[in-house]
């Protein structure tokens, strides 16, 4: 086990920059997870701190030492492949056991570690089959099975969970998170799913474009997004993202116009000058009205859809911009009617127009807030 | 309408692949059964293009004979030993030079291209090329060999006793490798790279790559492209006809049959030999794919 550290990491294919200097911390026994978009560079990121692909600049350190030029087998990681890559002809037992025999390890220890670690993942029972004669589930046990008898000192998965079906995917990720605790090893998961690097996650690093654009706790990136790409990327259904014009700010206040419609902020950050544009942005489950202040917008209900435990009602302002509201149980309208959505002042993001956060918001009080609310009502 | 369709689209169906394979199964008749049954028929009779007699029926006349031919067997040892020989070195060459394509080294675009020029020459052309290149008094090869100081006078390599089976088995090589590179590189090319960064992070150093993933996963095509290459190998002609053909030291089976029926004229005991070419190519087929265990179709 080791702590990790990244700083100034690049990577270019050719002409072509993919990683634009990444710097990153990742403490002993943290579970981090690499979440962005298809495509954003977090499976070159994980295959350069395995080792599989050359850095083109900065330093990679694993327990201190950097490693930049260390071979993959001596970086002491063990990877688990999106394709899971085991090995067609060999039988179960000889995939694990595989990195093993290389390590010079007496025969006795390979055995004993490839059956606890199949005890573990309950493939005691195939031990002698080929992984093609495995179900989807059972090959991603035995990825996983093949880099935990390794005892690396940190472990890497690349979207493990991507080629299983949905119910496997939640029952897959609750053993990983399981293993997680059990190991107590490091581990750094790459997913473009944010269900995923929410549920998982000690630590979250959201990846856009080669940069990284935020790191933090799931929490701290739900409740307090720092830029406009954290704040769409993360939650489900996305934040809804308004554009608005200031119109005034005094006593601690902030006047905003949202089309014709004009709404009040409380307000301590930057000066702000009036005719500035930024960008509201209120979370669909956040629209629950309170008894502090709060943000009223109305629109007309397009859509609405019957989930049962909620309702999602799409809305349209009257210039145009649709809105997204999220309630707890059944709702009563139909499309057509005159709805005004309301939301408490606590729960609202403001970015400017370069999209950065602008209320320097912490995580959990307004969640919490919101939550005791809602439970009293 | 239904009742009256459905038998008739029945028979259609009953019909149609035969129709549709007709024309092949005419080929085939007439180019391979045809013949065949012909070689076979021929093989049991005394027939003969020089006595001017009418062909008769002797049995197993021509197979004991053929038994007692100490000529058949120096063919079928030659055969032998050019196929095994030139075959393991092909192998060899053609899974080393298509390693070496197959990885990311400079210049593989330029290696596959001239690789492949060997292949393209046709066989008796390059025969004729390397016979002159061979030649013992206006070679480039003994002239080479002369001015590098490794011989003093020129050698008829392809007239020697020892020499011309081993000229015939460079040729052989230096021609067909190309053509297990191609077979190789494409099984090559199916095995998954994330395989080998798979036992790379396994720590397989490289030579374990090779032996525990490549060779493993290349193993059918390997073992179809040797069939391909023993099945020629087995039944090779043209090498040794313009390299060395009045030579008993470097006749091959297809040589021999050749010479019976053409310069013998002996019709049946040359169908006797063309038979039995035929049974030994079937039976090293045969007991190879059964070793190999090897599917030629897949279900
Ligand atoms: N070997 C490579 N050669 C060239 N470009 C590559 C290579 N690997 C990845 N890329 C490019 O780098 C970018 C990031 O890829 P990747 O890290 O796989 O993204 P992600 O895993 O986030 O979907 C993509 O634009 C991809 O096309
Ligand atoms: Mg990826």
């Amino acid at each position: 086990m080791a702590d990790l550290s990244l700083s100034n990491v690049r990577k270019a294919f050719g002409a072509l920059n993919v990683l634009h200097g990444i710097d990153l911390k990742i403490e002993d026994g943290e579970f981090v997870v690499f979440v962005g978009p298809s495509g954003c560079g977090k499976s070159t990121l994980l295959r350069a701190i395995a080792g599989l692909e050359d850095i083109s600049g900065g330093d990679i350190r694993i327990g201190g030492e950097i490693v930049n030029h260390v071979p993959p087998a001596e970086r002491q990681i063990a990877m688990v492949f999106q394709s899971y890559a085991l090995y067609p002809h060999m039988d179960v037992y000889t995939n694990m056991a595989f990195g093993l025999k290389f390590a010079k390890i007496p025969k006795d220890e390979i055995d004993r570690r490839v059956r606890k670690a199949a005890s573990i993942l309950k493939l005691d029972a195939v031990l002698d089959r080929k992984p093609g004669a495995l179900s989807g589930g059972q090959r991603q046990r035995v990825a996983i099975g093949r880099a935990i008898v390794r005892q690396p000192k940190a472990f890497l998965f690349d979207e493990p969970l991507s080629n299983l079906d949905a119910a496997l995917r939640v029952n897959t990720r609750i053993e990983i998170a399981k293993l997680h605790r059990e190991l107590g090893a490091t581990m750094i998961y790459v997913t473009h799913d944010q269900v995923e690097a929410m549920t998982l996650a000690d630590k979250i690093v959201v990846l856009n474009a080669g940069r990284i654009e935020q790191v933090g706790t799931p929490l701290d990136l739900y409740h307090a997004p720092a830029n406009l790409f954290v704040a769409g990327f993360i939650g489900s259904p996305a934040m809804n993202l308004m554009e608005a014009r200031v119109s005034a700010v005094a006593d601690g206040n902030m006047k905003l116009s949202v089309g014709e419609q004009h709404i009040s902020l409380p307000y301590s950050g930057a000066p702000v000058a009036p005719g500035a544009t930024v960008t509201v942005g209120i979370r669909p489950e956040h629209w629950i009205p309170g008894d502090g202040p709060s943000v009223k917008i109305e629109g007309t209900v397009d859509l609405v859809e019957h989930l049962g435990e909620t309702s999602i009602v799409y809305l349209r302002l009257a210039d145009g911009q649709m809105i997204t509201v999220r309630y707890p149980g059944d709702i009563f309208c139909t499309a057509g009617d005159r709805f005004v959505a309301d939301a408490p002042a606590a729960a609202v993001h403001l970015f400017d127009a370069a999209g950065q956060a602008m209320l320097g918001r912490r995580s959990g009080p307004a969640y919490g807030i919101l939550g005791q609310e809602f439970r009293a009502r | 309408m239904m009742a009256e369709t459905a038998p008739q689209s029945n028979w259609v169906k009953r019909i149609e692949p035969w129709l549709l394979l007709a024309p092949m199964l005419i080929v085939l008749a007439t180019v391979t059964a045809w013949p065949l049954a012909r070689t076979a028929y021929l093989s049991f009779m005394h027939a003969s293009l020089d006595d001017g007699d009418l062909p008769r029926f002797i049995g197993f006349g021509n197979y004991l004979a053929l038994m007692k031919d100490g000529d058949w067997w120096h063919a079928v040892r030659n055969t032998a030993f050019f196929a095994v020989i030139s075959v393991t070195l092909e192998t060899l060459a053609g899974v080393a030079i298509a390693l070496l394509i197959d990885s990311q080294i400079k210049g593989r675009g330029a290696l596959r291209a001239v690789m492949l020029i060997p292949w393209a020459i046709p066989t008796v052309v390059s025969a004729q090329m390397w016979q002159w290149m061979l030649h013992d008094q206006y070679g480039v090869v003994n002239a080479l060999l002369i001015k590098l100081g490794f011989i003093s006078h020129g050698i008829a390599w392809t007239a020697g006793a020892g020499t011309a089976m081993a000229a015939i088995i460079a040729v052989d090589v230096w021609q067909t490798t190309p053509f297990m590179v191609l077979l190789i590189l494409a099984g090559l090319q199916i095995i998954p790279r994330d395989l080998y960064e798979a036992a790379k992070v396994d720590g397989a150093p490289g030579w374990a790559q090779f032996f525990y993933i490549t060779l493993p996963l290349l193993w059918p095509t390997l073992a179809v492209a040797i069939l391909f290459r023993l099945l020629d190998a087995v039944r090779m002609f043209d090498l040794a006809y313009v390299l060395s053909s009045k030579s008993r030291e470097t006749a091959t089976i297809s040589i021999y049959a050749r010479q019976q029926l053409v310069d013998f004229q002996d019709v049946g005991y040359g169908s006797a030999v063309a038979m039995l070419v035929f049974l030994m190519i079937s039976l090293v087929a045969a007991i190879y794919i059964q070793i190999t265990k090897i599917r030629l179709i897949s279900e």
